[in-house]
């Protein structure tokens, strides 16, 4: 008995919050538009029957998102930047996590504290705040202006530049702590006993640490590049008119046009792109957890 | 009755009287009311009332549509107003609860019954005109004594704009304002419904886009002010509440209005109660009391549009009752048009045009 509550649980979890919103959203993209509350139809009747209802749903809409170019170019602008950015946190993330690893240890929890301290300020407090940093007449332009790096200001602030530090400014916490955690639980004696084998400390560092902290920089990514995919707020407030991404074209298919029912097929169409890192994620999850027992 | 039928009966009732604890809650533009009046209604009839605001349309459609708002009283644009009562988001105005109804001018109803038949279902409660909002000096400085400061030639041809691009123009954000703009530009019929007729917006929104700043539907009433920019395409009380910014800053920016000679859209912000208001007795007392000649005069001579009440006008200040750019004289109401509520087909091809100019690609 117990051991059956044990699996219900989580399963009654997933059920709850992710398969039956998914099952709403999925019914809605198969409806019609329509001039009523709310905007679609069929609504279910019980006096009809379920099936009368099944009969008049359909897959007109997601059809249509295959005949406007619109949809895929956004699909592939919003991988392209999602990529990027995680590619950038990565960089970005991985020599601080890595210098967290290394300090004495009595300064990592002040180190963590650190890391996480951002998330005591609202999310879009701090996008707005790069608003003020990045605009013509904002802080950067400002100082560069003043040590006389620059003649002219920098247009950063609505372009796809102030999108990326938007995404790895606010993303860098998931990236490191993954990482962090990794390098943390590594055996300094592996890299001693490969450097007394004759590495440099740079071969060290790339035949022993690197790999050594692979299950952290995969968990970084994935942590960073899902919640990038489908970004609205950053790229509505730092990116310009040019900045296309999903997270917009679905903003504009719910508000602007009303359709709830293309919005929801393009929902679920991301959701279907974002099912493959995330069984790809769980896998290896899966796999470190083997490897550890 | 048993115990336990009793108690649900004491929270039902408990829960029924929290309802009709005297509240309301309206849902309006910002910038849009001297907030004097809110206090004022909460003094006089002490009901507390909750106001927040919106800046777009869309917005709000988006909540109406999904029912179950919360709020009272909204204030959807005619075009809107029309789609959402199909949707069946309003409820029938009871006119016995709205003895100052009998304020209510009857041109202008003439006009909102376009959109909402015989009135039924909402009051007017401010109009305007979509026009242009220019930095006098900064415009003649650019484009000479004689710059065409009234006219769609100002904004709508790349010659012009390119020298004002050095000083900044603002568009409003709003593809059901601007597309009939440009569609009138074109001496078509601004109303049309004909996808093939709206794409024709399109290379003269394409040819002036590289000098337009920004599309923002809020932004440029500072920006006139502060002579950020030199000229918006904007609302009428918007750009007269820059002026008088301006004024007050004395910081030497002299703003107008002027709608277009071509002709300019009018549009009509009604009042409504949806169909699932949690207070519609409230909300009935709210739109009287907006309807009071006393206060609706204060809220125009605050946020300079026109309204919809012939008998507040004995109230108005001359600056407000005196302007044409607000109350327009007989020629300039000739040339004013009235637009009507895209259907989702042709909606589709508006959002896509936009996306596209504002992208400029």
């Amino acid at each position: 008995m117990r051991r059956f509550f044990l699996i219900a649980i989580p399963y009654a979890w997933l059920t709850v919050l992710f398969l039956v919103p998914f099952a709403i959203v999925f019914k809605i993209s198969l409806s019609d538009y329509a001039v009523s509350i709310p905007p679609y139809v069929p609504q279910f009747d019980w006096a009809e029957g379920i099936m009368a209802f099944i009969r008049e749903l359909d897959f007109e809409n997601f059809i249509f998102l295959t005949e406007d170019d619109l949809y895929w170019k956004a699909y592939l602008s919003s991988l392209k930047i999602a990529v990027t950015a995680t590619f950038l946190t990565l960089c970005v993330g991985y020599p601080i996590a890595y210098g967290m690893a290394r300090a004495p240890e009595e300064w990592r929890p002040t180190l963590m504290m650190l890391v996480i301290l951002p998330f005591w300020t609202s999310f879009l407090i701090r996008v707005y705040a790069w608003m003020g940093i990045l605009s013509n007449e904002g802080y950067l332009n400002q100082i560069l202006l003043w040590t006389g790096i620059i003649n002219e200001p920098l247009t950063i602030l609505n372009t796809n530049t102030a999108v990326y530090i938007g995404i790895v400014y606010t993303y860098l916490p998931f990236m490191i702590l993954p990482v962090y955690s990794a390098l943390d639980r590594l055996d300094g004696s592996l890299i001693e006993a490969a450097e007394d084998l004759g590495c440099s400390r740079a071969q060290a560092f790339w035949l022993v640490t690197i790999p050594l902290s692979r299950p952290g920089i995969i968990a970084g990514c994935f942590l960073v590049f899902i919640p990038t995919l489908g970004e609205f707020v950053i790229p509505s407030l730092l990116g310009g008119s040019g900045t296309l991404m999903i997270g917009k074209v679905l903003w504009e298919e719910f508000f602007s046009n009303r359709d709830w029912p293309v919005a929801s097929a393009v929902a679920v169409i991301l959701l279907l792109i974002l099912v493959i890192p995330i069984v790809l994620f769980q896998r290896n999850q899966q796999k470190q957890a083997e490897a550890e027992q | 009755m048993t115990f336990k039928s009793l108690t649900l009966t004491a929270v039902m009732a408990l829960a029924t009287s929290a309802a009709f604890a005297e509240e309301v809650r309206v849902y309006n533009w910002s910038d849009y009311i001297d907030e004097e009046l809110l206090a004022k209604f909460e003094e006089e009839t002490g009901i507390k009332l909750i106001y927040d605001v919106f800046d777009s349309n869309e917005v709000l459609e988006t909540k109406m549509l999904a029912g179950g708002s919360g709020y009272d009283v909204v204030v959807p644009t005619g075009t809107f107003l029309q789609r959402q009562i199909q949707a069946g988001a309003f409820q029938k105005l009871d006119m016995s609860k709205l003895p100052n109804h009998a304020n209510m001018w009857d041109q202008i109803e003439s006009r909102t019954a376009q959109y909402d038949p015989g009135n039924e279902y909402s009051i007017n409660y401010m109009w305007g005109t979509t026009g242009l909002g220019v930095n006098v000096g900064k415009v003649k400085e650019v484009l000479g004594e004689d710059a065409p400061m009234n006219s769609m030639d100002l904004v709508f041809k790349p010659e012009n704009m390119e020298k004002l691009a050095a000083c900044g123009v603002h568009f409003l954000d709003a593809p059901t304002e601007l597309i009939p703009a440009a569609l009138k530009y074109l001496g078509e019929n601004p109303d049309s419904h004909d996808p093939d007729v709206i794409e024709k917006v399109e290379p003269v929104l394409m040819g002036v886009r590289p000098y337009i700043q920004k599309f923002h539907s809020s932004e440029y009433i500072n920006a006139l002010a502060n002579g950020d920019i030199c000229v918006a395409v904007g609302w009428s009380g918007d750009i007269l509440q820059a002026r008088d910014r301006a004024a007050e800053a004395d910081n030497g920016v002299e703003i107008e209005y002027h709608a277009f000679k071509q002709g300019s859209l009018m549009w009509f912000d009604q009042m409504a109660i949806p169909v699932d208001a949690p207070n519609p007795d409230a909300a009935h007392k709210f739109l009287n009391f907006i309807m009071d000649a006393q206060n609706m005069a204060a809220a125009s001579n605050y946020v300079y549009y026109a309204n919809g009440n012939k008998a507040s006008q004995e109230f108005l200040v001359e600056d407000v009752i005196g302007d044409t750019a607000i109350y327009p004289d007989e020629e300039t109401m000739q040339n004013l048009y009235t637009t009507s509520p895209y259907p989702a087909k042709v909606q589709r091809t508006v959002t896509r045009l936009w996306t596209k100019i504002k992208s400029g690609t």
